[in-house]
Formats: structure tokens, sequence, C-alpha cells
């Protein structure tokens, strides 16, 4: 995919077809160690030992509709054509663990893209969801917990389409704040 | 630069453009957001559709996502569905999105040359 927040949106929907009610995004980049790590936790139904194992393997999946599932195997490919990797961690009943490296130098590491369109397309879906996105770049972090927002707005759902506009604008000055002027 | 403490105001906005979603009456269009419909570019044709819903004042449109669907050559696709009627879009891209709003939603015109038979 052209960007990483597409593969971020893309795993995030497989949080919540597995159940999850609670979904955490952690973006870590550290120019100096060269490293770009993406994790995403959920608490949905979780992974058999032999799913986490051969989940890579694009007809490898829980769809009916089709035979193959391309949203890991295609991160999992991303990452390694940038000398990076993605591993699974997961317990059936608890939830699952996805974390993505990337050597973020590489001429082939896609960008970030659009995080904002994609963490409001899953609010936007699924606006009652506990979701947590942190940044780290450097030193810096940038926070955005749904609960919070959730709070602050009573009855008012997050799916409506301004709020769904705030929290965008929200996250695009967030970041810039937080790479401070440096490029991406 | 936004802080929670804009929350409350945005509440008050918000609480007073409150949109009715009803489901009979109403428009409701779902757009494609499985793997195939992500690589495609589903994500941007949804974000389009929402702004243009919102820059119209549109309150009787009910969006939603679903997974894929098997026709996955035909992504990004958006259905419009009016009472009866339903129409499959495909090949849908932001500023395509944008018009299916425009003439279909709005007025209920069918863009027939972007229209896909299911199988």
């Amino acid at each position: 995919m052209r960007e990483l927040s597409l593969h971020i949106l893309d795993i995030i929907q497989n949080s919540i077809e597995a159940g999850a009610s609670e979904v955490s995004l952690v973006i870590r980049e550290d120019p100096e160690e060269d490293v770009f790590r993406i994790t995403i936790t959920d608490n949905g139904r979780g992974m058999s030992p032999e799913m986490v194992e051969t989940v890579k393997d694009p007809f490898v999946t829980t769809r009916t509709t089709r035979k193959v599932g391309l949203g890991i195997p295609l991160f999992y490919t991303a990452s390694r054509q940038t000398g990076g990797d993605l591993e699974i961690q997961s317990t059936l009943g608890l939830g699952t663990e996805i974390r993505v490296h990337f050597r973020r130098s590489h001429i082939d590491r896609a960008p970030l893209g659009d995080i904002a369109a994609t963490v409001t397309t899953v609010l936007g879906g699924h606006p009652d969801l506990g979701f947590v996105y942190r940044h780290r770049f450097r030193d810096r972090v940038f926070e955005l917990n749904a609960a919070e927002i959730r709070a602050g707005l009573e009855d008012v759902s997050l799916s409506h389409p301004m709020v769904l506009g705030w929290i965008r604008e929200y996250i695009q000055e967030g970041l810039a704040e937080l790479y401070g002027g440096e490029n991406e | 630069m936004k802080s929670l403490a804009d929350l409350e105001a945005l509440r008050k906005k918000a609480q007073e453009s409150t949109r009715l979603r009803t489901g009979e009456k109403g428009t409701k269009v779902i757009v494609g957001m499985g793997t195939c419909g992500i690589a495609a570019g589903a994500r941007d044709v949804l974000a389009a559709i929402m702004d243009e819903i919102e820059k119209r004042g549109l309150d009787d449109v009910m969006v939603t996502q679903t997974g894929c669907v098997g026709m996955c050559e035909q992504e990004p696709m958006v259905e419009v569905i009016q009472g009866e009627n339903r129409v499959m879009y495909g090949l849908v891209d932001a500023e395509m999105a944008r018009k299916i709003v425009a003439q279909h939603v709005v007025n209920n015109q069918i863009i027939g040359e972007w229209v896909i038979q299911k199988k």
C-alpha cells in the first residue's frame, strides 16, 4: 500500500472484526536509531498458536468470502522490504498484538501518510471504540485518547462530522508540533 | 492550537446541528473498506463522501463501511440505497464520490456509466 497509515487502517479493522472493544496504536520514530516502529494491540478474540504461525501466508485467513487474507501478508512484506520485520503475539480469548518495524531511512519505506484520515475512518465507523493513539518522535510524544474526547463531548457521538473534522485537525496539528518542522 | 478545552464548544455546536438518521426515508451509503478497498483508495473516497455530506448539510444520509464483498477488482466500491433501490458503483475515486453525492444522493440521478452489476 502507498502509505503505512493504510496498512494501519487495515490491521485495526482486523482488530474490530475480532471483536475488540479496545485498540491501541503506538508509533515510534527514531531517526538516530533509524527505526520506524508500529504496534497495534487489541483485546479481541485472539489467534491460536497455529494461526499465529501461519497467518503471514496470504492463503491463510478467517474470511469466508474469499480464500485469501492479504492484510498481514502485505504489511509483513512491506516491513521485510526495508530490512524490518512483523511479529505477532496473540492469546485466544485475550487479544492480539502486531509489532512491525521498518528501517526508517530505507528508500522502500513507505511514508506514514494521512494517519489522521485513518483514525477518523476508524472512529467514524466505531465511535464507541476504546482507542488510544500514541506517537513518539525523538523525545516528544503526541497522544490521542478517544475516551477523553468522548468525556468532553458527553452525548455527542464521535461519528458526528463536526467531531471527526475536529479530530482530524487535532491530529494534524499535534503531529506538526511533534515533528517540529523536521521533514518526515 | 487545538486542545481538549475545545470540546465543550464543539459539543454545543454539534448538538445544534444534530443529524437525524432516518433509516427508512433517508439514504444509506455503504463504502467497501476491506483490504482490497483500502489498497484501492477507499479511505479517501469515504472521506470525500463525508466531506460532501457535511458541506451540503445533508441530514438524512447514513454512511457505513463494509468488508470485502468479493469483487476486489472493482474497488473502491460505493453502494447507494434509497428505499427499494440499490445501486453499486465501482472504481470510484474521491472526485466521483462527490459527484455521486451531488447527483445521486441529492438529486436521485443514477450515474449509469459508473454502475457495476453484482455477479
